[in-house]
This record gives C-alpha cells, structure tokens and sequence, in this order.
C-alpha cells in the first residue's frame, strides 16, 4: 500500500511538472518571435530591457486570459506593426520573400530533370 | 537549347538578387514608428495613483477637451527636462493632461511631484508597464494627443519647445 502511495504521489508531482512546462513552451515560443523594438537585433525572449519584462508579463497574462498564440501576435501587430514579428507573413510586401525559394527549386529542379532525359536520350 | 536557357536563368536570378540587395542599402535598418495615427484608444484597466480607484478606458477620456497623455517615470531623466513643458501645459484651458507613471516606486513618484510640480489631472499607476504596451509605448517619455477617444498624434521622446507649440496649435 505504501509502495502504492508512494508512486501516486511521484505520478503526480511528475504530471504537475509537465503541465507547467507545455504552458512555458508556448510562453517561450511566443516571446522568442516577438522583437524586442528597445534593443533591436534581440528577441523579447533574450533580452532583460525594461520593455522586454513588461512583455513577457503581457504574454503571460493574455495566455493566463486564453488568448490563442496568433490571437497574441495580433495584439502587438496591432499596437506596434507587423516589423514585431521575426516570422514574416505572407502578404504584398513579402510575397517574393516567400515565393522565390520555391520558385528557385521548381526551376532548378527542371534543369535538372531536363538534362537527365537529354542524357538518356 | 540548354546551353542558352542556363545562362539566361542565371543572370535573371542574380539581376533580381542585385536589385534586392541594391534596394536593401538604402532601407534603414532601425525601426520608426508611424507618429501620425489616427486610432481608437486601447481598453485598459488600471489603478489610479493618488487612490485606490480602478479606472476603466471607457469612461477615462469621457469630456469633450483634447487629451494628452504622458507616459512618465521619476527614474527617467528626459523626464525631468520634459517636465517644466507640461508644467506649461497644464495651464492651456481645452487640454488635460493626465498621466501614465510607468515602473516606478510610489515614493520616488510622489518625491518627483512634489519637487516638480504635478501637471497631471489623474496618473494611472502602471508598475509592470502593461498598459504602456496596451498603447502601443516604447518607454518613456511618451505622449499622445487624443480627441473623441481618438489618437491623433504620438510623440516618442521628450517633448520640446517646439512640439509643445505644435500641440498648442493643433488644440487652436
């Protein structure tokens, strides 16, 4: 019984360490794609400025409130624009950011098929 | 065939790398903020500083004068240069001025006041700086214009002689 008791209690210190940490992963995920707009060139997430802190205190409580990550990335895309975000979004200003690769790919890659049935031939 | 369309592919892609980075030399690298916004005023909560009052953005910029809100802090030196224009202020009949005080110790708040002089109307007490974020604030100094529960204008910085008479006029 006591053996029963004993890993009842290791099962759930265990569980309340992972619900701790899947929230914290969210937190951590979220500040790292938000720029730090004091010191530029730093995640929310890697830096300690005063504006940073207010941040992670913000992030923290709207996941608190049941905000949706993009429901978060709205709010400071709303309050600071969209330059907050280290992760582009598609749109008429960044479209050839994201297309180019693709496109580089597909055309390479018919180069490619290309010369192997010229080879064949 | 081949041996025509490489070539040609090639350049293509470097002319268009070219004019990317080309175009990239003249875009600066540090961030402006737009200053001239015309945006509804955030919902906020907050408490006031000199009670226990807990005010809500419904029914904070409820009267018909115009509106400038400071973001201020007794720690920031700006601040103090700052603080003899918005003395200045205060005395302009169509305009409130209020105050957001923004991580800072109450005690060192009051001091500055009280040294200073405090042209604020009402200061809402921010001590994690969250409803700085909720407007969209970098740090301090900070201040917007706001009529009708609109923004009409942002000042990031101190303000000067100059953009307190621009303040004037716009009020005119």
């Amino acid at each position: 019984m006591k053996i029963f008791k004993l890993f009842f209690i290791i099962y759930l210190i265990s569980s309340f360490n992972n619900l701790e940490a899947s929230n914290d992963d969210i937190k951590s995920k979220i500040t790292k794609n938000l720029r730090c707009l004091v010191c530029q060139g730093q995640s929310v997430y890697d830096s300690d400025s005063e504006f940073a802190i207010s941040m992670k205190i913000l992030v923290d409580k709207k996941l608190a409130e049941g905000f949706s990550e993009i429901q978060i990335y709205d709010f400071f895309k709303e309050r600071y624009g969209e330059w907050i975000l280290y992760d582009p979004e598609l749109n008429k200003n960044t479209y050839i950011l994201w297309l180019l690769p693709i496109l580089i790919f597909v055309i390479g890659g018919a180069i490619i098929i290309k010369s192997f049935i010229i080879k064949k031939n | 065939m081949k041996n025509k369309l490489l070539p040609i592919f090639i350049t293509l892609i470097f002319i268009i790398i070219f004019i990317f980075f080309y175009k990239g030399l003249q875009n600066t690298s540090i961030y402006t903020p737009q200053t001239k916004i015309s945006n509804k005023i955030p919902s906020f909560k907050g408490d006031l500083f000199y009670s226990d009052e807990t005010i809500n953005s419904s029914n904070f910029f409820k009267s018909e004068k115009f509106y400038l809100l400071n973001v201020w802090s007794s720690w920031c030196v700006p601040c103090r240069k700052e603080h003899v224009l918005l003395m200045d202020l205060k005395e302009v009949k169509k305009l409130k001025v209020v105050g957001i005080n923004y991580k800072d110790k109450k005690i060192n708040a009051e001091n500055f006041l009280s040294e200073l002089g405090n042209p604020y109307e009402k200061i809402i007490f921010d001590q994690e700086g969250i409803i700085a974020i909720e407007w969209g604030a970098y740090g301090v100094p900070e201040s917007f214009l706001i009529k009708d529960e609109v923004i009409i204008k942002r000042y990031i910085g101190p303000l000067d002689k100059k953009l307190t008479e621009e303040i004037k006029s716009i009020i005119k």
